[in-house]
């Protein structure tokens, strides 16, 4: 928890500076015709993540927390380097990923392994376990083929498994075992950085402890830095040293945990963790915030919020707000901030 | 095990629906999946119950039996599901059509599952309305309105006329519930109805399912595999595990004091129940395959309180006044030794 108050004093292990990603739908024929012809159509562009800055130390777990559609993933997604960002920049401990070498980009891209939610659809169905674990490092020569089968049996070991089964293939194994599978993967090719998007959103309940302790074990273990993606407020509070909130594309709060569940400042956080069911909550009326997410299509003017907000003003509706430090290492997007 | 001494319900109303000994089988290639195996319940009127269970528990099963869903290979192969003095497994095809939808409704966890993709919201729901009651086509129009009102969709009129696309997840849910209570049917069996709904919007969902029930006297059966959402909604709970009812009791005796210790795993597995950063309780190993469950107490080998006796089905029996628990070994306090 210290590195968020402390400013770390070497290069964050990631740092993102306004980054922002962009998809468009190009107009079909018909649309570019009825376009020609004066028709008010215009090609559709969805701000799937909107100017973000974010920057994790070493060793640190950051869990991200958003509604379906708040472009989490996609911040995810840029952050390991699978999805280029249409504006802004990646700096990986201080080096911009975009200017690397091709021997660097390589090196940085392994380095930073993701963990997907489904174990069904991320693994191949065709594929042995031993291959799928033990293909990445072969490939990069960071085992030879001497060592090759050790080196997996190892792998298997520390995520969980039994090397006995590495003849296996995925179909027949359980949703956790797959999980267990995937992360083996991820780690095999030695990363620092995990970008879990998700990772146990899949599971039952009593599986989904099971794994959440494997990724602490392993944090331990193997000093890894976490990029924890969730939409379960439970997960993130248990894991994260720090928790960034977004909502349609933007950063919206973020504080370490255990002050944003004791003192959240936005109103988004505030309504998001009074909808959360909590088990020790007995036959209550459950508080409702008003709408839903707008279309990111269409975004509102001014806080994305306004539209939802209990306490929105007439300036949320023309202005965005900023992201201010309210208290060390803790900073909030709202107008209401200001007026105190 | 006589079916009788189980259904003792820790709510003495008439019950809406009584469930004696269920069994739905599954007559697999592989062999006969026992997916429930020996269910009993009564779900009192205007109560909830929480069926809680993990995946392959045949919590879904149960639901699907109660309102004659099972497909082939699955059968309903003994007990009685009792309605109104009716047993609803020996119904016919036709006879049951009557019941459906009408009396007893079902709300899926998908939406889209329920709602026709190519037809018209008031095309469905003006059809289901006159498929029971003999009204005229503005009457069931005036009373799909309404429904959709009732279940906070703003503007009906309108809405009316969309196609179930035209719907975000939530509301395309709040049309289903909708359709479920064209008829104010007097049971509901909901599947995972906010499991894939955001936390606010499933929020929404809860507060308005809550006063439907309140206002209506329908009683609910809530299929889950979310303790928290059954701690804030539900009266009673049974917890299923490989096809049987391990526990039964009401929602604050289950979840404060377990007696199960399966119940007491999952509820100790929940994130929030755990000190932060500390390694979570879980339960070790999986659910054993319902194709080869062990003889005796299914639970026996992921049980840390699992002894000899164990290697013997155990009974569902009352182990407190009010409260049955299919385990030889139950969590007991010491002054309740005796007594039990």
């Amino acid at each position: 928890m210290s590195a968020t108050t402390l400013a770390p004093a070497a290069a964050p292990m990631i740092e993102l500076r306004g980054i922002s990603r962009r998809f468009e739908k190009k107009l079909d024929f018909a649309g570019r015709i009825a376009k020609r012809l004066g028709a008010p159509v215009r090609e559709e562009i969805v701000h799937a993540v909107d100017g973000v800055d974010l920057s994790i130390a070493k060793g640190e777990v950051v869990g991200l927390v958003g509604e379906s559609g708040c472009g989490k993933s996609t911040l995810g997604r840029m952050v390991a380097g699978i999805l280029p960002p249409s504006d802004g920049t990646v700096l990986r401990q201080g080096r911009d990923i975009t200017v690397l070498n091709t021997q660097d980009a390589r090196e940085a891209k392994l380095r930073t392994q993701m963990i997907f939610q489904d174990p069904y659809a991320s693994l191949n169905p065709r594929m042995r376990v031993a291959d799928i674990v033990g293909e990445a490092p072969h490939v990069h020569g960071i085992v030879s083929g001497r060592d090759w089968n050790d080196y997996v049996d190892e792998q298997l070991r520390r995520a969980g498994l039994d090397p006995a089964l590495k003849r296996r293939y995925p179909h027949q194994f359980s949703g956790g075992q797959r999980q267990r599978i995937g992360i083996a993967r991820a780690l095999a090719v030695k990363p620092d950085f995990l970008v879990c998007d998700e990772a146990v959103a899949a599971l039952d309940v009593s599986i989904q402890a099971q794994i959440l302790n494997l990724f602490m074990k392993l944090r331990r273990e193997l000093d890894l830095t976490y990029l924890f993606i969730s939409h379960d407020l439970g997960v993130v509070e248990h894991l994260s040293d720090r928790v960034v909130i977004m909502y349609l594309g933007r950063v919206v709060e973020s504080a370490p945990a255990a002050e944003v569940f004791a003192r959240a400042n936005h109103p988004y956080t505030v309504s998001l963790l009074s909808a959360v069911p909590r088990i020790d909550s007995r036959k209550r009326a459950f508080s409702v915030v008003q709408g839903e997410i707008p279309s990111p299509l269409n975004p509102p003017p001014g806080c994305h919020f306004h539209p939802r907000c209990p306490h929105a003003m007439p300036r949320c509706k023309v202005e965005r707000p900023a992201l201010r430090e309210i208290a060390p290492g803790h900073i909030s997007a709202c107008h209401l901030n200001d007026a105190s | 095990m006589t079916a009788a001494s189980i259904s003792a319900s820790p709510i003495s109303a008439a019950p809406t629906l009584e469930v004696r000994n269920l069994q739905t089988h599954f007559f697999t290639r592989a062999g006969v999946v026992k997916a429930v195996d020996g269910v009993s319940f009564t779900v009192p009127r205007g109560k909830v119950l929480g069926l809680v269970g993990e995946s392959g528990s045949g919590k879904t099963v149960t639901g699907f039996s109660i309102i004659g869903l099972v497909d082939p290979p699955g059968r309903i192969v003994g007990g009685e599901i009792l309605y109104q003095g009716k047993n609803l497994a020996s119904l016919s095809e036709e006879e049951m059509r009557h019941l459906r939808g009408n009396r007893i409704a079902m709300i899926f966890q998908d939406p889209m599952m329920t709602l026709n993709p190519v037809l018209r919201i008031d095309t469905q729901m003006i059809e289901t309305v006159r498929a029971h009651t003999k009204v005229s086509h503005e009457e069931a129009r005036q009373r799909a309105r309404d429904t959709l009102g009732m279940v906070g969709i703003p503007s009906p009129d309108e809405r009316l006329k969309s196609y179930p696309h035209q719907f975000s997840g939530g509301m395309r849910q709040r049309v289903a519930i909708a359709i479920a209570l064209l008829h104010r049917p007097e049971l509901i069996v909901a599947d995972e109805p906010t499991t894939a709904l955001d936390v606010t919007i499933q929020g929404q969902i809860l507060a308005e399912v809550q006063k439907l029930a309140a206002t209506t006297g329908t009683s609910l059966i809530w299929i889950t595999h979310d303790l928290s959402v059954v701690a804030g909604l539900a009266d009673e709970i049974a917890v299923m595990y490989a096809g049987r009812v391990v526990e039964h009791g009401l929602v604050e005796q289950v979840l404060d004091r377990p007696l199960h210790p399966y119940t007491a795993g999952l509820i100790g597995s929940v994130p929030s129940r755990n000190k932060r950063g500390e390694p979570l309780r879980q339960i070790p190993g999986m659910t054993p395959s319902l194709l080869s469950l062990p003889a005796g107490c299914a639970f026996r080998s992921r049980c840390p309180r699992a002894g000899e006796e164990c290697g013997i089905e155990p009974p569902i029996r009352e182990i407190l006044p009010g409260r049955d628990a299919r385990c030889h070994r139950p969590i007991l306090e010491a002054a309740e030794v005796a007594s039990a």
